[in-house]
């Protein structure tokens, strides 16, 4: 195991180390020590290792990563796991706004709530929240899935493509395009996929039927021939 | 970009290091806004006397026009001087003859006014800045800061933050709003006046109208939210309280942690960090358009 300390060593020379892994490397386990909310911690890498960060994060932590997963024992900051491609990121405190977002795959697990933003613009990340979710959460979602244990805020999934939202909890408003859906069997594997690989159960409040789904009305991303003249 | 810190004491064994942790807050944010930077403290008050926080071009002007105000007929002014800036302490009943003498000295600004509130600002890096007004040597129960990177207008101390316009009120302000100047001249129509034209200045008088009005700082908040159009997050002073407020998009950046010992705010995590036994502190982020506030006890 590689310990890390960032009272002792910049960020940068942090990740650097970590960008200078291979795929084959047999450092597969780093902890940092004291964060203290730095920015850009365990950004880009790409190799299969675990990084656990003790401690809460600033901006854009394990932001564009493939293969690692990444643990922080602690809040996140501004756009955790943005553009994430592979890989796993786990936040076991709670999220500030844009987490996961643009991620085009992987898995973002949220232990505590996330705020504005969540999953705005995802790509195929699937992000499991275990409480609530901000307003304007998965704004213009292109595709993955987002699950929310908790309530989601204000405008949800506004001008939403395919990515499919699944909320347990209550939905303050949907957004522009973003309708409720009937829950089908496929919607329920998947939905049981993505929280058994986030190592959680649907719960006891009707498993999967539990949740409530929402997607795209698919009303706006397509050209309307009654909207002619509005061009 | 700007950086935002306030820091609101619960437990009176921190009074005397509540400079000590805000420069330490205040010098983190240095990143976010390098330009200028300022703070507001909550010190200590004197029965029937008022705090006049006078700034000058430099700290031999400030004295010498201090020492003429005396000459002029202020008398012997009990001041403390902080590089460019003087805390001046005024019997109430002489507050508006001395307000007179300041107004016609051409050299001095009257930066703040209050039976507690000290209010410094000046261009510079925001840790310089600290450092030259001696921030960690300061003791009182609250206190707010700013670090500027200047979008709306130039970088001069006149438009550093904070902004106060009325006895122990001051505004630190991260954003922009985009109604300001209809909002200045509405509040121009109703007796406010402004130094500046600066966006923020008006949020400050804004809040300023509605508590003359009667209102709560909670309140005057609150109406803000129908009223300020824009980005904003701010942090309030009062005399006895401390408030924060988002913009109901939450642009800007807002992070805050409370221990049984104190509330803080910053624009980031990091300046958080900095504070005793911040890892064990409640961390959150204040909702969009909701008003925290927290009084003195």
């Amino acid at each position: 195991m590689r310990s890390v300390d960032l009272e002792e060593s910049s960020v940068r020379e942090l990740n650097g180390e970590l960008h200078r892994l291979t795929p084959e490397t047999n450092e597969t386990r780093w902890v940092i020590e004291h964060p203290h909310g730095k920015h850009a911690i365990a950004c880009g890498l790409d190799a299969p290792v675990t990084v656990e960060v003790k401690g809460h994060v600033g901006y854009y932590c394990a932001g564009m990563n493939k293969h690692a997963t990444i643990v922080i024992d602690g809040n996140a900051g501004v756009g955790v796991a943005e553009n994430m491609i592979s890989g796993e990121v786990r936040v076991k405190g709670d999220a500030s706004q844009a987490a996961g977002a643009t991620g085009v795959g992987g898995l973002l697990v949220i232990e505590g709530n996330a705020s504005a933003r969540c999953g705005i613009s995802m790509k195929g990340i699937d992000i499991v929240v275990k409480g609530s979710i901000g307003p304007m959460s998965a704004f213009m979602a292109q595709a993955g899935t987002l699950v929310v244990f908790g309530d989601a805020g204000e405008a949800l999934g506004d001008s939403i493509y395919e990515a499919r939202l699944f909320v347990r909890g209550s939905v303050a408003s949907l957004g522009a395009d973003c309708i409720e859906k009937p829950l089908s069997d496929e919607d329920k594997v998947i939905l049981l996929g993505v929280l058994e690989r986030a190592g959680l159960s649907a719960g006891s409040d009707g498993g999967p039927d539990g949740f409530r789904l929402y997607g795209s009305a698919r009303k706006l991303y397509h050209f309307h021939i009654d909207n002619v003249d509005a061009y | 970009m700007c950086g935002i810190v306030g820091l609101f004491l619960k437990n009176p064994g921190l009074y005397p290091k509540l400079g000590f942790h805000l420069a330490a807050m205040l010098g983190v944010m240095s990143d976010r806004g390098p330009d200028s930077a300022g703070f507001a403290v909550y010190g200590s008050s004197q029965a029937d006397h008022v705090k006049l926080t006078l700034r000058a071009a430099s700290a031999v002007e400030i004295r010498e026009a201090v020492a003429d105000l005396g000459k002029a007929g202020a008398g012997d002014l009990d001041s403390v001087f902080h590089d460019t800036h003087a805390v001046v302490s005024v019997p109430l009943a002489r507050e508006q003859e001395v307000r007179l003498l300041i107004a016609r000295d051409s050299r001095v600004t009257l930066a703040g006014v209050g039976a507690r509130m000290e209010l410094f600002k000046e261009v510079g890096l925001p840790e310089q800045v600290a450092k030259r007004f001696e921030l960690s040597g300061m003791s009182g129960t609250h206190g707010i800061g700013h670090t500027r990177m200047a979008t709306e207008s130039a970088v001069t101390t006149r438009g550093a933050h904070p902004f106060s316009t009325g006895k122990d009120q001051c505004l630190v302000h991260n954003g922009s709003l985009s109604n300001h100047c209809g909002v200045r001249r509405f509040l121009s129509r109703e007796g406010l006046t402004f130094e500046t034209d600066n966006d923020s200045e008006v949020a400050a008088g804004f809040l300023t109208w509605r508590m003359q009005q009667g209102a709560s700082l909670e309140q005057a908040l609150t109406d803000s939210l129908a009223d300020l159009d824009g980005f904003f997050t701010f942090v309030v002073g009062t005399e006895s309280g401390f408030a924060v407020l988002r913009d109901p998009i939450s642009c800007k950046p807002a992070v805050m942690a409370e221990t049984d010992d104190y509330v803080a705010f910053g624009s980031e995590y990091r300046a958080l960090a900095v504070l005793p036994n911040a890892g064990r502190a409640r961390v959150f982020e204040p909702e969009p358009a909701r008003v925290y506030a927290w009084e003195l006890r």
